[in-house]
């Protein structure tokens, strides 16, 4: 056990616990921040993803080591951003959610793609999403929807 | 309980292994899911735990005339934009890992981790890189394509940790990864090839292939490699059956789950013969 302080969604916190706990677990049993998801437990679907400091990264393959003094932003906090408003109305005007199992990670790609690339061609996009599963929507209507963010919120990013 | 070690800088961490039996993790893509427990409960690691991701140190990338030092803990993502990076690594890193990996996965765990599959190591045993490794009061060089003795065997005493991976200013006239797998990223690669040649006034002045997944090492053979060299580059693309039959039985891969020996073999020979065809 071992007290660690980190931010998270724009608040200090400090918790005393084992640092060998993915910080998916931490995430939604101690926070209970439940937008990030356990989908493949392996780093493969993108459902647990979170921003740490302002990047993705999948939680259920990060260490509560890795953590300490850093940046965390999930999908709760984010949606107090004038950017969540912007991609939230574009996945639910071009049809990007169906089940949404998979859409607080993707939301969280599109966040860290636009902020590294506010313009992103559709390449751009599928490589940005590359590491997220949608099994309803067959991506396309989602890479729309990124694009229809990128535009509407042109300057945000 | 299995303890968790966040050391606060590179000599506590050498001190620490020193003094300590460890297991490292640096970023984790790997090592979590290879431990992974039931939801809820901490990572069913066997050992304690040395994290070394975060130590400063070893988050420079720099360079001498010789060689260009990448710092073990900088991230995929990292090593991705920094300009000294050789192309070739970039399109590696690119086709190996989905952004949210890049930014917490590091090149010294794809070494460590020695699958054979590994993309990564295919373009460093090409590139000839290799790593430094520190212990408390050792310093060592090794080549990376012997530090890996075989599937997840390396050669790093209890006490050693991975600093940087040193890789060897060449230029080529053209050099090429490949990655032969079902998605973008995120897959566990069938087969993974890189090639690489320069010319000299239309000679062969050094000619290089790596395949990985193929054998329990990644195949690579300088004897082949100089038989080429002098070649012009019309001869070398008439030469393609020989150069197919050299490297033919060294590649043994096995079948499993991500696909069946039969094509992982025809496909290394198709990407070495792509390869020379379209120099």
């Amino acid at each position: 056990m071992a007290k660690i302080k980190f931010i998270l969604n724009n608040q200090s916190q400090e918790i005393d616990t084992d640092l060998n706990r993915r910080l998916l677990d931490v995430l939604r049993n101690d926070f209970n921040l439940t937008g990030p998801k356990e989908g493949c437990g392996e780093g493969e679907c993108g459902a647990c993803a979170v921003l740490l400091n302002g990047k993705i990264v999948n939680s259920c393959s990060v260490p509560l080591a890795n953590v300490v003094s850093k940046e965390i932003m999930t999908i709760e906090g984010f949606s107090q951003t004038k950017r969540y408003e912007i991609i939230k109305e574009a996945f639910a005007e071009m049809g990007g959610v169906q089940c949404g199992f998979c859409t607080p990670g993707m939301i969280i790609a599109t966040e860290s793609l636009l902020r590294h690339n506010p313009h992103p061609t559709i390449e751009e996009i599928k490589i940005g999403l590359s590491g997220n599963l949608c099994r309803c929507t067959g991506y396309n209507l989602i890479v729309k929807a990124i694009q229809q963010a990128a535009k509407k919120g042109d300057g945000l990013w | 309980m299995v303890e968790a070690y966040v050391p606060k800088n590179l000599k506590a961490a050498l001190e620490m292994l020193h003094e300590k039996s460890l297991r490292i993790v640096a970023g984790g893509t790997d090592m979590l899911i290879q431990n992974r427990n039931r939801s809820g409960l901490p990572i069913n690691f066997k050992s304690d735990i040395l994290y070394v991701f975060d130590l400063e140190e070893l988050k420079r990338i720099e360079e001498d005339s010789e060689f260009l030092y990448i710092g073990a803990s900088c991230s995929l993502e990292s090593i991705l934009e920094n300009k000294l990076t050789p192309e070739l690594l970039k399109m590696t890193i690119l086709e190996m890992a989905s952004p949210a990996i890049r930014n917490t996965g590091t090149l010294a765990g794809n070494i460590a981790n020695a699958s054979p599959a590994g993309d990564g190591i295919v373009t460093l045993v090409l590139e000839d890189a290799l790593l430094e490794i520190q212990s408390i009061n050792h310093l060592r060089r090794e080549k990376v394509q012997d530090f890996i003795q075989g599937v997840r065997k390396i050669n790093l005493n209890s006490d050693e940790l991975i600093t940087k991976i040193i890789i060897p200013k060449v230029t080529f006239d053209k050099a090429y990864f490949k990655k032969v797998g079902p998605r973008l990223s995120d897959a566990i690669s069938k087969v993974a090839f890189a090639g690489a040649i320069k010319f000299e006034d239309t000679i062969v002045k050094d000619f290089r292939i790596c395949l990985g997944a193929v054998n329990i090492k990644m195949v690579r053979d300088s004897a082949i490699e100089k038989k080429y060299i002098g070649k012009t580059k019309k001869e070398l693309q008439g030469l393609i059956s020989q150069i197919l039959n050299d490297y033919s039985p060294l590649i043994k891969p096995i079948d499993d789950q991500r696909s069946n020996k039969e094509y992982r073999k025809q496909v290394s020979l198709n990407l070495i013969q792509e390869f020379i065809e379209n120099l």
